[in-house]
């Protein structure tokens, strides 16, 4: 694995800066640990930890209505503990919203150990929610590409980091 | 107890230019509100959410008061809110909850050790600066100035009479006057806020 293979904290940031972020509502998971300390003395960014991710998505939306730009960072366990959140916040109340959700457990072979990983895709799918993939620095754009659709059709669209770096695709 | 009607009527002269998530008082508050366009009246959009919906709101617009009517239903669902707003310390927030003691719109079940929970002392133990809590129309009345002029994050804790209902939802007559649509975007024009 070389270092051009992972995915960079700072590129990740700098699509966030790129796209206006103002807030960023997180719980800490080990798939974007990395970019804590860089958020963190970002001063364009307010950080907005929320103790279960459920209040990540009614905290977003309160953030959109009130004029600013959030992005959620989240693991996949815990998008999944939200459903209703994100059904009523942000689907409910028409929020375009990026979730950018450490997919814990993920392998690109799709042989995988962790029922965390089994479920994720099929929870989207069964909320209609769009996704994109992002492994390494050169998915970046799909960032990008998320915001887009978000801001269309006003609704959130999720990024799954399945960074090669924890060597989950081993 | 406090009857929830006349909290809701008590509140009025001291709102101001406030923004207000009227959550569960929402059956009073939008019939009383002079100032429907500062209104946000959402319904109840997924249990559990109203605290941190106000904060994010209180957060993207710190140069407004932002007052949330939350209940005990609501909080106990999502009690780690009180940490969340604690660590942020908005001084524009505004945090009221009504504490009927009971799932009110599900007939009336009592929450989780419905009438031994301080929730002010919750709240301060969280790190909320502020916290009161009354179980009278008339000490919260005569306190009600002084606490919207505090610096937030307060907190305020009001035991309310329960207005019980048990039909289906389904059955239900609407209650909101505004789509919550209109209600959002009826607020982002007022704040200037550009679509």
């Amino acid at each position: 694995m070389t270092e051009e293979a992972n995915l960079s904290p700072e590129i990740v940031l700098a699509e966030m800066k790129k796209n206006g972020i103002t807030h960023v509502v997180w719980l800490p998971d080990s798939e974007t640990n990395w970019l804590y300390l860089l958020m963190k003395a970002e001063p364009s960014l307010t950080l907005v930890a929320v103790p279960r991710e459920g209040l990540a998505f009614s905290a977003a939306a309160g953030i959109h209505v009130g004029g600013g730009k959030p992005i959620i960072l989240i693991q996949n366990t815990g998008m999944m503990e939200s459903g209703d959140s994100m059904r009523g916040w942000a689907m409910g109340l028409n929020i375009p919203v990026v979730m950018m959700v450490g997919y814990r457990g993920y392998t690109r072979h799709g042989v995988n150990k962790d029922t965390a990983a089994t479920y994720t895709e099929r929870f989207l799918n069964a909320f209609n929610i769009q996704y994109y993939l992002v492994e390494h620095s050169s998915d970046a754009p799909r960032i990008s590409t998320a915001f887009a659709e978000a801001e269309k059709n006003k609704r959130p669209v999720a990024i799954l980091v399945g960074d090669e770096y924890h060597g989950f695709n081993h | 107890m406090i009857e929830l009607e006349a909290m809701v009527k008590a509140f009025q002269p001291h709102r101001g230019q406030a923004i207000v998530v009227s959550g569960r008082a929402n059956r009073y508050w939008d019939t009383m509100s002079q100032l429907p366009q500062r209104d946000l009246s959402l319904g109840d959009p997924a249990m559990g959410g109203h605290a941190a919906f106000a904060l994010g709101l209180a957060l993207a617009q710190p140069k407004q008061k932002v007052i949330v009517f939350d209940s005990d239903g609501d909080l106990q669902m999502s009690l780690g809110v009180l940490a969340m707003v604690a660590e942020q310390k908005p001084s524009n927030f505004y945090h009221f909850l009504l504490d009927n003691e009971c799932y009110a719109t599900t007939g009336g079940q009592p929450v989780p050790n419905a009438k031994s929970i301080a929730y002010d002392v919750v709240a301060k133990g969280c790190g909320y600066p502020l916290a009161y809590a009354y179980n009278n129309l008339e000490s919260l009345s005569v306190n009600l100035a002084r606490i919207l002029s505090e610096p937030g994050p307060v907190f305020v804790a009001m035991k309310i009479v329960p207005e019980i209902t048990n039909t289906p939802i389904g059955q239900r007559t609407p209650r909101l006057k505004r789509t919550k649509d209109q209600s959002i975007a009826d607020l982002r024009k007022e704040l200037g806020i550009r679509e």
